[in-house]
This record gives C-alpha cells, sequence and structure tokens, in this order.
C-alpha cells in the first residue's frame, strides 16, 4: 500500500462516513429526543434526493438545496403530528410499525410519481469535476461538498442543541417532560419540530447523496440497513457516537477493500497448508476485500456482544 | 375421372392449406416472470413492456398468424418465487413461459418443467429464455424444455477476447465481477481466453463484490489505478455498473478503458454520460443503432416510452416462436420444440440458428464503443446523447463455444 492510496483511500473513507453521519444524524436525534426508531428514516433521504431533482430542473440546484429539505421537514412533521402522534399511547411497538409502514407507502408513491428507473439528477456546473489532484488521482468536487455540509450541519446543529434556547427546551423536553410542559412549553410541538427536523437532515443527505451516488427507487432500502449499525455502534441517541462510527465505518469499509487477504494466509503462515480439499474452503478463500460491505454487520453483532450501550452510549439498560 | 382427380388434388390443396393455418387466430399466451419489485425493477419493467410493445407488433404481422398475449408476473428476482409464479402462469394457460434476469431463477424453471411435463403429457410449457447467461445452463444442466435466445458468458467471453487480442494497448487487465455465477463465470472465461490468445497479458486483480449492494466504488477505483491496470473487464450490470463507471469518472481514471457486457442496460448510459466517451466498450448481439426491423422498432418505443428498448433478444424470441408455429402447423410446444431444434431464421443481426444439440442460439456479436452519437448512429441512449456504436462484428461461428450437453429427449 503506498501513500498515493492510502490518501485517497482515507479521503473517500472519510466522505463516505460523513455522508453516513448526515443519514445517521436525524435518525439518532429522533430517537434520543423521542423514542421513536423511525423505519421511513431512509425514504425521507429518497425523497430528498427526487424533490431535489424535481426542484433542481425548474429553478436550479442551490435553491433546491434549501427548499428540498424543507419541504421534507413539512412532511416529517405532518406524519408526527397527525399519524404518529396518535398512535404514541399505544406504545413503541404500533409506533414503530406505523413508520414501517410509511417506508413501504413511500416506495410505492415514489415508483408512481417518478417510474421505476433512475432519474437522470446531476449536480451544477460548478460542483463538477476534480476539486485537486493528489498524485494524479482526481478528487471530485462532489465528494468534497459532501465533506463540506455534513461538517456545517453538525456544527450548526451542535450549536442549536447546545447555545440556543430552542435546543435548550429541546434537551430538557427529553428529561423531564412535565416539567417542561408545567413550565409552558409546548412539548408536543417540540416533538413534532424534532421529527421534522431529523427528517429534513436526511432529506439534506439525500440532496446531496442522490447525484453522488444514483437516484432510484432502491436507494432508501440499501443505505436502510448500514444507517441502523452506525446509530447501534455509536450508541443509540448519541450524535458524537454517531459521527465516530459513520467515519469509522466509512473508513473500514474503504480499506477493506484493498485488503486481498484470506483465512488461507493466515493458516499458511502458521503452518498450515490448505487446498481445494480442505473442509469449509469457499468459506476459508474468502478473502477482505471480498467481505468489506458485510463487516460493518459483524461489527454490529460484535458491539452487541461486547458493548451494548455502544461506542459513546449512556443508556445502561 | 377427370373430375375425380381434379376434386381430389383440391381436396388435398385445401387440407394442407388448412393444415398451414391449423394455428391462425389462436391466442398464445406467454407467461413472463421477471423482477418486478426490488433493486432490479427498472430492468424487469424495461423488458415487460418491451414484450407487450413487441406483441403489438408480432400480432400485425405474423407468418403464423397467432396473436400473442403477456402474462407478467414479478418473481422477485428469487427462484422460490420464480416456482409459484410458474405455477399461476400455467393455471392461467400459459404455454410458454419466458424469463431472463438470473440464472438462478432461469434453473428454477427448467427444474419445474421437466418435472411438469414428465408428470402432464398434453399440457407441456416451453421455456424460452431470453437473457440469463450462465454457460451451466446449455451444459451440465441442459434441458430439453429450455432454449437460449442471448449468447451465453463464454461465447461474449470469446467475441471480446478476440477483439482485445489485437489491441497493442492491452497489457494489464483488472477483473472485477459481482460475486455470484455470473460474475465467478466472466472472470473464469476471460482468465482463460486471454491465457489462450494473449499469453503475455498480465491480470493485476481479480475482485468480486456482492451483488448490488455496494454504493460507492471508489475505493475499488483506487485499487484499480494503484495495479496499473489499463483495461478492466466487467459483467456487471444495473446499479453495479453504473456507480462504477460513475466512481471511475469522478476519480479521473481516463487511462483506462472498461470492456462490459451490459452498458446500454437500464441506469448505466446515464452514469456513463459524456465522461465516460470513448473508454467503455460492449459486447452484445445487437446495439441500439442496428438497421433492419430492430429499427423501427426502437424508435416507436422510444417515442411511446421515453425509454430504450435494449433487450433484442425478446425479438428473437417473437420471431422464432412464429416461424415455428408455421413449421410445426400447431401451437403446441411438443411440436414447436421438436421444429424449433436446428431451425435457421433470420432475425435482426443475420442469420441465426438454434443448435440442436444445447438449445443455445448460435448469432453474430458486436463489440461496440460509448461515442456521441452521429449521422450514422443517431439513437442515444437514456437521452444522453450517446450510444454504442459498433466497432466490429463477429460471424456467429467466431463467437461459438463448444457444448457438453448431452440432452435428454422425451
Amino acid at each position: 500500500m503506498n501513500l498515493e492510496f492510502f490518501v485517497i483511500s482515507l479521503l473517500n473513507g472519510v466522505s463516505y462516513g460523513l455522508l453516513l453521519f448526515m443519514l445517521s444524524s436525524g435518525l439518532t436525534l429522533i430517537f434520543s429526543m423521542m423514542g421513536v426508531l423511525n423505519f421511513a428514516h431512509t425514504s425521507f433521504y429518497m425523497l430528498g434526493a427526487y424533490f431535489a431533482f424535481t426542484i433542481s430542473s425548474v429553478v436550479g440546484f442551490w435553491p433546491a438545496l434549501v427548499l428540498a429539505p424543507l419541504v421534507v421537514f413539512v412532511m416529517g412533521a405532518a406524519f408526527e403530528r397527525y399519524c404518529l402522534r396518535r398512535v404514541h399511547k399505544f406504545g413503541h411497538v404500533p409506533e414503530l410499525l406505523v413508520t414501517f409502514g410509511l417506508s413501504y407507502l413511500i416506495l410505492e408513491l415514489v415508483q408512481l410519481v417518478w417510474g421505476r428507473s433512475t432519474v437522470p439528477y446531476g449536480l451544477p456546473e460548478q460542483l463538477q469535476g476534480p476539486l485537486f489532484t493528489l498524485y494524479g488521482t482526481q478528487f471530485p468536487k462532489s465528494r468534497s461538498f459532501v465533506m463540506l455540509v455534513a461538517l456545517l450541519m453538525l456544527l450548526s446543529v451542535w450549536l442549536l442543541l447546545t447555545r440556543t434556547r430552542i435546543g435548550l427546551v429541546i434537551q430538557a423536553a427529553l428529561k423531564y417532560p412535565e416539567m417542561v410542559e408545567a413550565l409552558g412549553h409546548n412539548v408536543p410541538r417540540v416533538f413534532m419540530l424534532v421529527f421534522g427536523g431529523g427528517a429534513a437532515l436526511a432529506g439534506l443527505a439525500g440532496v446531496i447523496g442522490g447525484n453522488t451516488y444514483v437516484t432510484e427507487p432502491a436507494m432508501a432500502a440499501s443505505v436502510g440497513s448500514i444507517i441502523f449499525v452506525v446509530v447501534v455502534v455509536g450508541g443509540m441517541g448519541s450524535l458524537a457516537g454517531a459521527f465516530l462510527a459513520s467515519l469509522l465505518i466509512g473508513i473500514v469499509q474503504t480499506f477493506a477493500v484493498a485488503l486481498d487477504y484470506s483465512l488461507i494466509h493466515a493458516f499458511r503462515l502458521v503452518g498450515v497448508a490448505v487446498t481445494e480439499q480442505t473442509f469449509g474452503y469457499p468459506l476459508l478463500k474468502l478473502t477482505i476485500s471480498q467481505v468489506a460491505p458485510i463487516l460493518p454487520y459483524l461489527f454490529l453483532v460484535l458491539i452487541l456482544i461486547f458493548r451494548p450501550k455502544g461506542l459513546l452510549g449512556t443508556r445502561e439498560d | 375421372m377427370k373430375f375425380a382427380i381434379k376434386a381430389v388434388a383440391a381436396s388435398v390443396l385445401l387440407v394442407s392449406a388448412g393444415g398451414v393455418f391449423a394455428q391462425k387466430g389462436e391466442t398464445v399466451k406467454i407467461a413472463w416472470l421477471d423482477p418486478l419489485s426490488g433493486l432490479m425493477a427498472a430492468v424487469g419493467t424495461n423488458q415487460l413492456k418491451s414484450f407487450q410493445f413487441l406483441a403489438e407488433e408480432f400480432n400485425k404481422k405474423n407468418p403464423a398468424g397467432v396473436k400473442f398475449e403477456i402474462i407478467g408476473i414479478d418473481n422477485k428476482l428469487s427462484p422460490q418465487e420464480t416456482t409459484s409464479a410458474l405455477r399461476s402462469a400455467m393455471d392461467q394457460g400459459a404455454r410458454y413461459v419466458v424469463q431472463g434476469n438470473g440464472s438462478g431463477p432461469a434453473l428454477a424453471i427448467m427444474d419445474a418443467l421437466e418435472k411438469h411435463n414428465a408428470r402432464n403429457p398434453g399440457k407441456e410449457v416451453l421455456f424460452l429464455n431470453y437473457a440469463a447467461v450462465d454457460p451451466d445452463l446449455t451444459n451440465s444442466k441442459c434441458s430439453y424444455w429450455h432454449f437460449r435466445l442471448d449468447a451465453d458468458t463464454s461465447m461474449k467471453m470469446e467475441a471480446l477476447t478476440t477483439y482485445m487480442k489485437d489491441l497493442p494497448e492491452v497489457k494489464k487487465v483488472y477483473l472485477i465481477n459481482q460475486n455470484y455465477s455470473h460474475g465467478q463465470q466472466v472472470s473464469k472465461y476471460a482468465k482463460e481466453m486471454m491465457a489462450r490468445k494473449r499469453p503475455d497479458v498480465q491480470f493485476v486483480g481479480d475482485d468480486l463484490h456482492p451483488l448490488a449492494q455496494v454504493r460507492d466504488f471508489s475505493p475499488y477505483i483506487a485499487k484499480i489505478k494503484q495495479s496499473g491496470a489499463d483495461t478492466v473487464i466487467t459483467g456487471n450490470w444495473g446499479s453495479d455498473l453504473a456507480l462504477l463507471i460513475k466512481a471511475a469518472n469522478d476519480a479521473g481514471l481516463n487511462n483506462v478503458n472498461f470492456y462490459t457486457y451490459y452498458g446500454s442496460v437500464t441506469g448505466s448510459p446515464t452514469a456513463m454520460g459524456s465522461a465516460a466517451a470513448g473508454r467503455v466498450y460492449m459486447v452484445a448481439y445487437a446495439h441500439m443503432n442496428l438497421p433492419g426491423p430492430l429499427n423501427q422498432i426502437v424508435l416507436d418505443y422510444k417515442k411511446k416510452f421515453n425509454d430504450d428498448m435494449y433487450t433484442g433478444s425478446i425479438y428473437h424470441a417473437y420471431t422464432m416462436l412464429s416461424e415455428g408455429f408455421v413449421k410445426a402447423k400447431s401451437t403446441d410446444p411438443v411440436k414447436v420444440a421438436a421444429v424449433l431444434e436446428g431451425m435457421k431464421f433470420k432475425s435482426f443481426n443475420g442469420e441465426v440458428e438454434m443448435r440442436k444439440t444445447d438449445h443455445q442460439l448460435q448469432q453474430g456479436l458486436f463489440i461496440s464503443k460509448w461515442e456521441k452519437v452521429n449521422d450514422k448512429y443517431p439513437i442515444d441512449s437514456e437521452n444522453t446523447g450517446y450510444t454504442f456504436v459498433p466497432v466490429k462484428y463477429y460471424e456467429p461461428y467466431v463467437a461459438s463455444t463448444p457444448t457438453s450437453c448431452q440432452m435428454k429427449r422425451p
């Protein structure tokens, strides 16, 4: 592994990790505030991408960058207000199921409106092409843009939660809802805004992720499982944990691709020869690069066994 | 006496004429079993529309005078679902079944039909495979009731390596494929055939990645770059090819040529766009700008659906069936299967032959290159302004590969 490969892979890993963070931050926020595990979260990501595609074809990309998350915000808030709130009193399982149902509903709607195939959602001229060239490999502006937006988002969410009055109310509503209500704050409205906000963050990730990757109806399902891994590994409800976990998973997955080592190599090191006749050969010959995309799930299982509260989680139960 | 001879002659003529048109006006139900949901839904939807669209075309003019009717059922790309979909199709009276996405579901149909046809004489069902390309389907696992209209992995690799062997710039080849039967076959045949034709070519990488799971191919691109490869061979399709090419474009990997199987399938043309011009090749039995009977169909399809008609083997299916009906003087699958064996017919890529020994269509193959549209090749893919322009045509014998099929005939 030479320096060029190392640096480029690190950049790729970090930018992928930051996109994962944008996706999982909204989920984390909603979970930590309301205790709702939102199965439809990646559907909001997909909606963000499709809205941005439609809006940018009318008024251009930059307005879409703001408008698409706003539309998703309104939809998320409306869903909380008119749907989730009604099932809230029946406990966690109906809440989970209603978001599960919503994800299917959104998928079908998207296919009815935009069709089942890929839509040509591209970036504006300013964001196309390479930002800089490193040892002969270009680093695209689109990826740098993902990194920039993710970092700005992290900063603003953090400032909002810790430095503003709204943030104080949100944090208080999380721990002492009755007390906050007694002080005259409208806690259900805070929840509505938080849910809408979380959805909007996913929508923003969609606006950027939709053209860095591909905008198609399966895009929600394809990131659905990985963001749950991020949230669990980082620690349920911990924003900093989600940040750490996304970067970790992004980088691990990127570097694993380069490692063409299998268990056969490991056995060879200790002097055991493995041939095609050896028991379990198909499993032994799998290289790390081949299993790279499923490594996060292995990670998930290990975390659940050895540190159930996640890397930076605070919940003890 | 003279009158008697005339009468006999006339009645013989009448009978034989009646025999020729025994099937005229009949409705032939064809069951289409492919994905309409999940990751491959876009491809399946396009192909179902193509089947329906071509049914209308062939209903207007086919030599057998039959009416084709398509029953489309979602098999969710799963062999289990395919088996139950097949049962439902047979209950609806379909005696012909078509499928193409994935060799797993194809094998499930072949297994089910072997049993069904043996147990239900008089109700036999025939399987036309229009895109599942695992060579095993016409070799070790071949079946009398299965006919393949696409060229299989080994045939396409034969054509591709024949083209590449004359290119001095091909020195270091990188293989990247999906980790399941098709991808593994591409990797295997690429190494075998290249070693035979150009032993000096080095394979600097051989990656197998999970099917339809990788969202970000830039790590693989970084790896390809590090390996110093000048050529990539990939059998990837759908999002796996689109994202691979996109990542290569983003990283500015512009000194590496890509040799693909499925460059024109939904999603990939958009991902390639202008950035991949001149660097992506495809091997296939057709291309978008083929003159002749397919041309008007491609144009009409585009006008009607604003989408590409890229599965030319569907045209093979209708041509072969209607000519088979005429020859067999019947639409009964048993009689039709008997005449399809070894049948030669004229299709859009010249005369093709359904080889008797293994039921693999022998056909010419094109190598084409992703280029800007021009006067000669005006039809673009996915409204990108770019299209696959043919650079080489290989006659059927070039791409023909031997078979090990020991067919059991009923």
